[in-house]
């Protein structure tokens, strides 16, 4: 570090415990409401997303066994067709837009600038701002549904059906502005994520050093920032179709039904990958940890990461084969649907590689692992099928389809991400989950999910389509859907004694050490949960493991100042320190920001007029954010 | 990275979690407090309740009058609902409205755009002039559609001359664009044409 | 999961038990989809095995202390790279096998039948053309074709995109406004088969369903000649008390009965519904009883759907049933 040395505002002035002392006073967040509502610090704010993300995860959950009552029994009358189509419109899109992505970003924000060795993460105020932003969607989505104008579209939301003519009242406005919302936080937060990966890792910490969660979330973070303005087009365009009488998928006037459908699975079926890399990540942690060996094949992963990311982009078409497209170019989406079981096999081939070298220890975590491999097999094998245009035209919108992407989502996500729930949670809480409840949990859930959901390939097959409200007594399928049902229902007991386990640890399990399951990524260097400035000195990294490298002295930087948010920004490529920058401190605006742009999208939804009166209160919350500090933003 | 950092860091994490069973109570607070604001969509009428539609009381002159009570009771529906405007829409293409009335703008028959209603624009002359029928020309419709349907398809027309547009009115049809739609009124930017088609009926 | 194939297999054996089920074929387009389906269910079965044993064999192998690891590496890197250049290998038959069977079950340049489909909000509108002195004639919910034969769907939406769907005979297909799609429709034994629309239209996408009724060449004949006549008039009192009541209300605003002057042209065309053999697209079989239900209180059976409850009489509704089912 090139610095002026002896100012006596540089970490290196101090011992350990004044150290922390000054540290804890730049960084922490004051209690109170204030504190709450104007915190930056990027664990506060990944907490809470987390924990909104499981809020809709057991909303969501409710709902669809609201969906398997209706479907236990031929022609029921629980819930009428209208209160139904709301019903799994908002499981879907509750599921994909405010419980998956946001999840699988909020773990991120909670652990990337972790383990990377930052102390914060990028645009942290932007980080508050995404979190605000996300929960007033979902808010938005959540009361429409409870005032019974909930979207009734499908969470595709296929014009005519979502267009002006055929989608009455402002319930579909509602499903596209809440994506909006949710477009807004993603994209932030994926912008964060890169420029924490690429610009603030801790020194020595190469490219080829990073941990393969950082990896995916990294790659994740570009699909979003590539795959999300489609969908801005589209739902904007929707949106104006039914407001202001634009014609873009109005065939009558030269639009195309077929180009909503094309936009929306250019971003839809990234969407899959944005859910499904960072639980390549996270099973990647947490095989790593728990077969005592580093991941077998560091530079493979790595590429079948950057493949699949790459290959998600080239195969949107397939959710539209039997829409009347050309042969030829259906044929190149067999091809490229078919292509990206090759990565994905990899990663498969790699982890089982690290299992059969490695010395297993079968924790909680590494339950759901096993159980990811189980399932998450099926669905990839699955995606094969219906990525053939044949297979495909027998299968499309059927209950097959409705069981494959479930083993993909749930066996290869949810998995996962209940695996790490368990991994991390001491780093989140200070505080262990039971092992015992654990094993229950795990127990409850992979039996009850392949018991739900693997009946439904065969209803599938047998002719039962999708999103339909009930079935009539004479078809053949009453005795499986009742099964479906009643399995659901273990399912959902596995899931609550989950959240039972997470609300009991939270206040009362058994405090965790820093480093508990002698994991070896940097984000166990630091004390459970972690202090507001994340490392009170900055590690500097030398290999791929750094803690199990240098288990009790991790080399450190030195040089920064304390009496200020100052972090170390690094090169992109070898993390070679470049410079000291500071980082912002606590701020309400944000929050009024937020409140700014929810306001003015959801009175868009009544006039156009409040996009004009609207950026009033916008601009002042952004002018007021962007005041100058007056302080200088860096150090070189 | 002692004792002292855990403390700082819990009293951060109990207002987070409180923080969020806050959010969970308000959502829930909020979703159970406007519940009676609920909209429901009624698909069927029942069956009393429609033929009470019927029990309308208009004026001698046929101009304005009293809508039935239970209208009141179910809220207004065919006014304020956007599932039965919508409705309401389908029926006046389907029942051959445009083919006097154009796209609204008037044809054969008078335009229903033009801010000069013959009858008034009360829903009880409009339900009267579709279910009975006008001089010059207007036919009877009860003969050809149920009540019900009569209340929507007035509800739409007129959602149609409205002099300030309705939250709840229609958005275009994917058809050719002839004039702005109902929820880009009102129809007040139309006026400019004055009463376009034959004579008006008898003025009361 | 240790069930799996046992219940897939069993499923699959059982294909028969439905007559809406892709694993039932009775055309030859369903019958090569059907073949690729089952060939990549197996193939895929058996990877699912190999890579669940090795899974097994990896967590419960016992470990030696002390063994060679750079070679072990390099074995377990050649087993990865093996077992990469095997996924390429799979990956590659099958989409081998998929463009085949694409190839063969594509719509022929001529077909011997072509008929147009028109999906509305929530029933089929069907359109035979006329051939040679036979009029052209339409229909709903129903489609008659001769067995053995190449018969060319074209498929039109008049709403919103519907998905015509008769797993037994052939591969979906979707309806798009504004577009025309086609599919090759064939049946090998005479039957009916059931459909049912695919893709999310609204409120009763539920109940949207087609029969397909497939029989020898004469019966086709005969029943195409008999669609395209104008409806019977009623012999029988409560039938012809019926037609006159149908006539006065506004059921003949919505429906054709062709021979009257009932012209409407927004519900389905009801000259021969007594001959089909379901009524409101396969909501239920065609009684007397049933037809009396759905005119009574169509919106409990198919709640939306955009046949008002019309106010009858219990003697004009028994009488107006009786007509219906009298229109063979």
């Amino acid at each position: 570090m090139t610095g002026r040395d002896g100012s006596d505002s540089r970490d290196t002035a101090f011992n350990d415990a004044e150290l922390d002392r000054r540290l804890a006073s730049v960084w922490s967040t004051p209690p109170g409401l204030w504190g709450i509502l104007s915190t930056v610090d990027h664990k506060i704010i990944g907490r809470r997303y987390i924990t909104t993300a499981f809020v809709f995860l057991a909303l969501g959950g409710f709902l669809s066994l609201l969906m398997r009552l209706q479907l236990a029994q031929p022609e029921a009358r629980f819930i009428g067709p209208d209160r139904y189509n709301q019903i799994f419109t908002m499981h879907g899109t509750n599921m994909m837009f405010l419980f998956a992505v946001p999840v699988m970003q909020a773990m991120a924000v909670y652990l990337v600038p972790l383990m990377v060795g930052t102390r914060n993460i990028a645009f942290p105020r932007l980080n508050a701002f995404s979190y605000w932003i996300y929960l007033a969607g979902g808010l938005l989505l959540w009361l429409a549904f409870v005032l019974d104008a909930g979207p009734d579209i499908g969470w595709f939301a296929y014009v005519p059906l979502s267009g002006p003519q055929y989608a009455a009242g402002k319930r579909a406005d509602i499903w596209a502005q809440m994506i909006t919302f949710t477009e807004v936080s993603a994209l932030a937060v994926a912008v964060e994520i890169v420029v924490t990966v690429f610009k603030q890792r801790a020194p020595g910490m190469s490219l080829d050093r990073i941990p393969l969660f950082v990896w995916s979330m990294l790659v994740t973070s570009f699909l979003v920032i590539l795959a999300m303005p489609a969908i801005v087009i589209a739902s904007t365009s929707l949106i104006l179709d039914r407001l202001v009488e634009t014609h873009f998928f109005n065939p009558a006037e030269g639009g195309d039904v077929l180009l909503w459908q094309h936009l929306f699975w250019f971003f839809g079926h990234p969407e899959v990958y944005i859910i499904f890399l960072p639980a390549v990540g996270m099973v990647s942690s947490i095989v790593a940890t728990f077969t005592r060996r580093p991941v077998f094949g560091y530079l493979a992963m790595v590429m079948a990461i950057i493949a699949t990311g790459v290959l998600a982009f080239g195969l949107w078409v397939h959710h539209m084969f039997v829409a009347g497209l050309p042969r030829l170019g259906q044929s190149f989406f067999t091809a490229s649907s078919m292509a990206i079981a090759v990565p994905a096999g990899l990663q498969i081939f790699c982890w089982l590689a690290t299992m059969w070298a490695g010395r297993p220890i079968f924790k909680t975590p590494f339950l759901f692992v096993i159980g990811f491999v189980v399932t998450f097999v099926i669905g990839g094998l699955t995606g094969v099928m219906v990525a053939s245009v044949p297979f495909d035209t027998q299968v499309h919108d059927t209950y097959f389809v409705v069981a494959h992407f479930h083993y993909v989502l749930i066996g290869g996500a949810v998995f996962p991400l209940l695996g790490a729930a368990y991994y991390w949670f001491p780093k989140l809480t200070g505080r262990m989950m039971s092992e015992t409840l654990g094993r229950w949990v795990f127990g409850l859930i992979f039996a009850g999910f392949n018991l739900t959901f693997f009946p439904m390939h065969i209803l599938g097959l047998r002719g039962m389509p999708r999103r339909i409200y009930t079935y009539q007594p004479e078809m053949p399928w009453s005795a499986l859907n009742m099964f479906i049902s009643l399995s659901a229902i273990i399912l959902a007991l596995g899931f609550l004694l989950f959240f039972v386990d997470a609300i009991r640890s939270a206040r009362s399990g058994a405090a965790a050490p820093s480093n508990p399951w002698g994991a070896s990524t940097l984000e166990w260097a630091t004390s459970s949960p972690p202090p507001p400035y994340n490392f009170a000195r900055l590690p500097v990294v030398g290999s791929l493991e750094p803690l199990s490298d240098h288990s009790d002295d991790l080399p450190v930087a030195a040089g920064l100042r304390v009496d200020r948010r100052e972090l170390l920004v690094s090169s992109v490529v070898e993390a070679i320190p470049e410079a000291r920058e500071s980082s912002s401190g606590d701020s309400i605006w944000p929050l009024w920001a937020a409140l700014a742009t929810s306001a003015t999208l959801i009175w868009s939804i009544f006039t156009p007029w409040a996009v004009v009166w609207g950026s009033i209160p916008v601009a002042i919350a952004l002018i007021g954010w962007f005041w100058p500090k007056g302080v200088p933003e860096d150090e070189s | 990275m002692g004792a002292e950092n855990r403390l700082t860091e819990r009293t951060v994490a109990n207002p987070t979690s409180a923080l969020a069973a806050g959010a969970l109570l308000l959502l829930v607070g909020v979703g159970g407090l406007l519940g009676w604001l609920r909209q429901p969509r009624e698909l069927r009428l029942d069956p009393p309740a429609a033929a009470d539609l019927d029990r309308f009381r208009p004026m001698p002159n046929g101009i304005s009058g009293t809508p039935p009570q239970s209208y009141f009771a179910l809220g207004k529906p065919y006014e304020t609902d956007a599932y039965n405007l919508s409705q309401g829409k389908r029926l006046y293409a389907w029942f051959g409205c445009a083919a006097c009335h154009g796209d609204g703008r008037g044809g054969a028959g008078p335009s229903l755009v033009d801010g000069w209603w013959l009858y008034g624009p009360e829903m009880v002359s409009i339900v009267a002039s579709i279910r009975d029928g006008r001089p010059h020309g207007m036919p009877a419709f009860h003969g050809r559609m149920t009540i019900e349907q009569i209340w929507q398809l007035a509800g739409y027309v007129q959602t149609i001359g409205s002099y300030t547009p309705k939250i709840a009115a229609p958005s275009r049809n994917d058809d050719k664009h002839t004039r702005p739609a109902e929820n880009r009124g009102p129809a007040i930017i139309l006026f400019d044409e004055g009463p376009v088609g034959p004579e008006p009926g008898p003025s009361p | 999961m240790r069930a799996v194939s046992a219940l897939l297999i069993a499923a699959l054996a059982s294909g028969c038990s439905g007559n809406q089920s892709a694993l039932d074929p009775h055309g030859a387009p369903a019958m090569h989809v059907e073949h690729l389906i089952i060939g990549i269910i197996a193939i895929c079965t058996v990877v699912w095995v190999l890579v669940m044993a090795t899974l097994g064999v990896a967590l419960l192998r016992g470990r030696r202390a002390g063994a060679d690891n750079a070679k072990h590496e390099a074995r377990l890197t050649m087993t990865v790279v093996a077992a990469v250049a095997a996924t390429v290998a799979i990956i590659a038959g099958v989409t081998i096998a998929s463009f085949y069977t694409t190839r063969n079950i594509g719509v022929p340049e001529s077909a011997a039948l072509t008929i147009t489909v028109r999906g509305q909000q929530w029933w089929w509108q069907v359109f035979y053309a006329g051939a040679g002195a036979a009029p052209g004639f339409q229909t709903a919910n129903e489609i008659h074709i001769p067995i053995r034969t190449d018969v060319h769907l074209r498929l039109e939406s008049l709403d919103v995109i519907h998905s015509f769907w008769v797993p037994s005979l052939a591969g979906k297909q979707d309806l798009v406004p504004g577009r025309s799609n086609s599919v090759l429709l064939r049946a090998e034994k005479s039957g009916v088969y059931r459909g049912q629309c695919a893709e999310f239209c609204g409120l009763q996408h539920s109940h949207m369903a087609i029969m397909v009724v497939a029989e020898a060449p004469a019966d086709y004949d005969r029943w195409a000649a008999s669609q395209g006549g104008d409806a019977m008039t009623p012999a029988d009192p409560d039938a012809a008390a019926g037609r006159a009541a149908f006539l006065a209300k506004p059921c003949a605003a919505c429906h054709t009965v062709r021979g009257t002057p009932a012209n409407g042209t927004t519900g389905p065309d009801l000259t021969h519904i007594g001959g089909r053999r379901t009524i409101a697209a396969g909501l239920m079989e065609t009684t007397r009883g049933s037809l009396a239900a759905w005119i009574a209180d169509p919106q409990t059976l198919k709640p939306g759907n955009n046949m008002p409850m019309v106010p009858l009489t219990s003697a004009e509704l028994q009488n107006i049933s009786a007509y219906m089912e009298s229109l063979k």
